[in-house]
């Protein structure tokens, strides 16, 4: 089953945070610093992280789960 | 906006506080020196606690641009190019900053040594001279600490302008793609993180 998930492409991430404060889960923190880092497990692919992001750095795409039991 | 249900932190009102700033200068350009706090406190978190919190939550300045940006909707909320969030030109545009900030402290060295009489004006785009000289007559202070105001407020209200011109233009916090505190505390934050 394909979900939606939200991708961080980390070289272009400015850790600004804007992604974090804006994610309805509140599954979005900065590592160290650097970059944002998305608990993919939890997203929900709303894609309002990347719609908030001045650095394009968030991307939502379709992943294809695998069948290991997981919803 | 989504992240309404959440519990409302103090340090989510700052953005105030980038208004209080900017109008307290104008009535007395020594406040300008308060704007030192933006660039102590994120050094700190930086430095000492390698993260970027301030920048995170309690950026006033990025919060100003939201609250206009997304609430007030003065923001076209399109894509920046994406050269604007690159390294070149991100460490380029904090080189550049570094060095008007260097001049102004020269500026400010000038007047301290006498060199240079004190000038009531700010400068806006590092190049447009307005006169400002109903925030400052006299004080206790030495005419160099005015000096520095005035350089200093200078340059805030420009990288405010900045940023709400990318703020109208494209994403509300797109000035947070090159703010060059951002990238200053980032690079800290990545060189602290490799050890």
């Amino acid at each position: 089953m394909a979900r939606r998930k939200a991708n961080v492409n980390e070289s272009s991430c400015v850790a600004c945070g804007v992604c974090a404060s804006q994610c309805p889960k509140g599954i979005i923190s900065i590592f160290k610093g650097c970059y944002a880092v998305i608990d993919t497990e939890s997203c929900v692919g709303c894609g309002i992280c990347a719609k908030a992001c001045p650095a394009n750095a968030i991307t939502v795409n379709e992943v294809q789960e695998v069948a290991n039991g997981s919803k | 906006m989504a992240a309404n249900n959440k519990k409302k932190h103090w340090y989510q009102y700052l953005w105030i506080w980038s208004i209080v700033y900017f109008s307290l200068g104008f009535f007395n350009i020594l406040f300008a020196w308060l704007g030192m706090l933006d660039f102590i406190i994120p050094l700190i978190f930086a430095i000492f606690g390698g993260n970027k919190w301030f920048c995170n939550n309690m950026c006033g300045r990025g919060q100003l641009f939201w609250v206009l940006g997304r609430n007030l909707k003065c923001s076209r909320q399109k894509p920046a190019p994406n050269w604007m969030s690159s390294k070149w030109f991100r460490y380029g545009f904090l080189a550049f900053f570094m060095t008007m900030f260097g001049n102004m402290i020269f500026q400010t060295y000038l007047v301290f040594s006498g060199a240079e009489s004190l000038r009531k004006a700010i400068k806006l785009f590092w190049t447009f001279k307005v006169p400002w000289k109903w925030a400052y007559s006299t004080s206790i202070f030495p005419d160099w600490v005015a000096q520095f105001s005035f350089g200093f407020y200078s340059l805030m209200l420009t990288s405010t302008l900045i940023g709400l011109i990318v703020m109208v233009l494209y994403k509300e916090r797109t000035w947070c793609s090159f703010c060059p505190m951002g990238t200053m505390t980032q690079g800290i934050c990545k060189l602290k993180a490799k050890k």
